[in-house]
């Protein structure tokens, strides 16, 4: 059986990586190779860096970490962050990345798409959308770390992306990151509901029984999260143990 | 020992070489005839779009090197469904070391999504019913089913069955007879193959963390 992933993501400013709560009070942890190789020998399935740095000297820091990377993990790890055109992912995937994950700049430009996955196939276009279920029961995608709203609805964004070629969505509600009570199993399901591409669920982890329901109610095929591994709430070999008792499959 | 990667532009080599690094060996990146001839070991990895692949390969006189080969060859990926006889993706022939065609997989239900991408399981055990030597069984009900047993040695040395690897792809080569490992992915198909020194993977060992490092060293050691 396919198995459903668990991926910690690393938010890296300046070479180090910090997590935030609800977009905002960053704090630090730690070293993201040493911690991606921690987190690779844990059974971590995948693992996402994102660049949050806005400097360009921040920017070569942030490649030549994603070569070191490169040279010390075996499984597979996406990059995102300052990601606006195919110069960029160009320069990831030759620094080793194997996927690059793009979001505000999609947004901005929804042919950048496109041009990704005629250049380098749909497999290393993850895009990664930032969601917000406003009073009115509608979920509606926000750029720039969450700051923008775009008037553009997430299921119909979501569908477009895929159409334009994306390999994989991965969705973060703004409602439910950094929060710790779930991920948002009823918009997932929906997503998946409408799209046949992969769907990885960003936003809410907590506790263990968050993953589960995050795969067996919004049938996501992927689990992200970060605080709750970075600061050992969750330790993903149990994470995985449980998981399995709980009837999903998941590699060993 | 030299280790030669043919260079023919396709994506993905970096992890390769990097993962060859870890187990001490420093590979040789090249398209040069000669060299790739003369290397211990070959390795034709890749990510990429087989009818262009198939055309660089030709135009670089590639094609008849490596159906030559006399040392171990390893196809990863795209190398593997070069190595086949014909291929869907652009409906192009392809190098025909393995008589075998390279189908697209065709979801049968809503979660079947197209790439197959993550991480599966490899079964050492026929049961596609298409092959007819080995132990013929009765399953359940009136379906006849075929189980043969494979034997995990060479690339497989050490195995058990129910490893996990990770796989890329929308295409996918059937069960034949030089499959040497499987994964049900809408179907059983082929995730290994091997003929004299010709073998192939489907997934990506230099992706496939401690179980991906072991395959490697295993083809080292052929």
């Amino acid at each position: 059986m396919l198995a459903k992933r668990i991926i910690p993501c690393l938010d890296v400013k300046d070479g180090q990586t910090v997590k935030g709560t609800n977009f905002v009070n960053l704090r630090q942890a730690g070293d993201p190779v040493e911690l991606g190789r921690a987190y690779s020998l844990q059974g971590a399935d995948e693992l996402v860096f994102l660049d949050i740095t806005a400097s360009h000297e921040g920017r070569k820091t942030f490649s030549d970490m994603v070569e070191r990377v490169a040279a010390t993990l075996s499984i597979p790890f996406t990059v995102g962050g300052g990601i606006n055109e195919l110069s960029d992912v160009d320069r990831m995937l030759s620094a080793g990345a194997d996927k690059v994950s793009i979001n505000s700049a999609a947004l901005r430009r929804p042919e950048l798409i496109d041009e990704i996955t005629r250049h380098y196939g749909s497999q290393v276009c993850v895009v990664a959308i930032d969601a917000r279920q406003e009073e009115n029961g509608e979920w509606q995608c926000y750029i720039n770390g969450g700051r923008i709203p775009v008037g553009r609805k997430l299921t119909d964004w979501a569908y477009e992306a895929q159409e334009r070629g994306a390999g994989e969505i991965l969705f973060t509600s703004m409602n439910h990151d950094g929060v710790k009570t779930g991920f948002a199993n009823e918009a997932l399901s929906q997503l998946a509901e409408r799209l046949s591409i992969p769907i990885i669920a960003s936003g809410g982890a907590g506790r263990m029984e968050h993953f589960r329901d995050a795969f067996r109610l919004g049938h996501a095929d992927a689990a992200l999260a970060a605080s709750v591994f970075h600061f050992g709430e969750i330790g993903i070999p149990e994470l995985k143990k449980y998981l399995r008792k709980e009837g999903i499959s998941v590699r060993t | 020992m030299e280790v030669a990667i043919i260079d023919y532009n396709a994506g993905n080599i970096y992890s390769v070489i990097h993962a060859l690094q870890r187990l001490g060996i420093k590979p040789m990146l090249t398209n040069n005839a000669e060299r790739i001839a003369k290397a211990d070991k070959v390795i034709f990895p890749g990510q990429g779009e087989a009818s262009n692949a198939m055309k660089y390969l030709c135009a670089h006189g590639l094609d008849n090197v490596i159906r030559n080969l006399k040392q171990p060859i390893l196809g990863i990926c795209i190398g593997q469904q070069l190595m086949c006889r014909h291929s869907e993706e652009g409906d192009v022939d392809c190098l025909g070391i393995f008589d075998v065609p390279v189908l697209r997989f065709q979801p049968q239900r809503h979660e079947d999504k197209v790439p197959h991408m993550g991480w599966n399981e490899l079964r050492f055990t026929h049961s596609d019913g298409l092959r007819m030597k080995g132990v013929i069984g009765r399953s359940e009900g009136a379906t006849l089913a075929v189980q043969e047993e494979l034997i995990p040695e060479g690339l497989f040395q050490g195995f058990k069955g129910g490893e996990y690897v990770y796989f890329v792809h929308s295409y996918y080569v059937p069960t034949c007879s030089w499959t040497i490992a499987t994964t049900d992915y809408i179907q059983p198909y082929s995730a290994a193959l091997h003929r004299d020194n010709f073998y192939a993977t489907q997934f990506h060992p230099e992706k496939s963390g401690s179980v991906g490092e072991r395959i490697l060293r295993n083809f080292l050691e052929l």
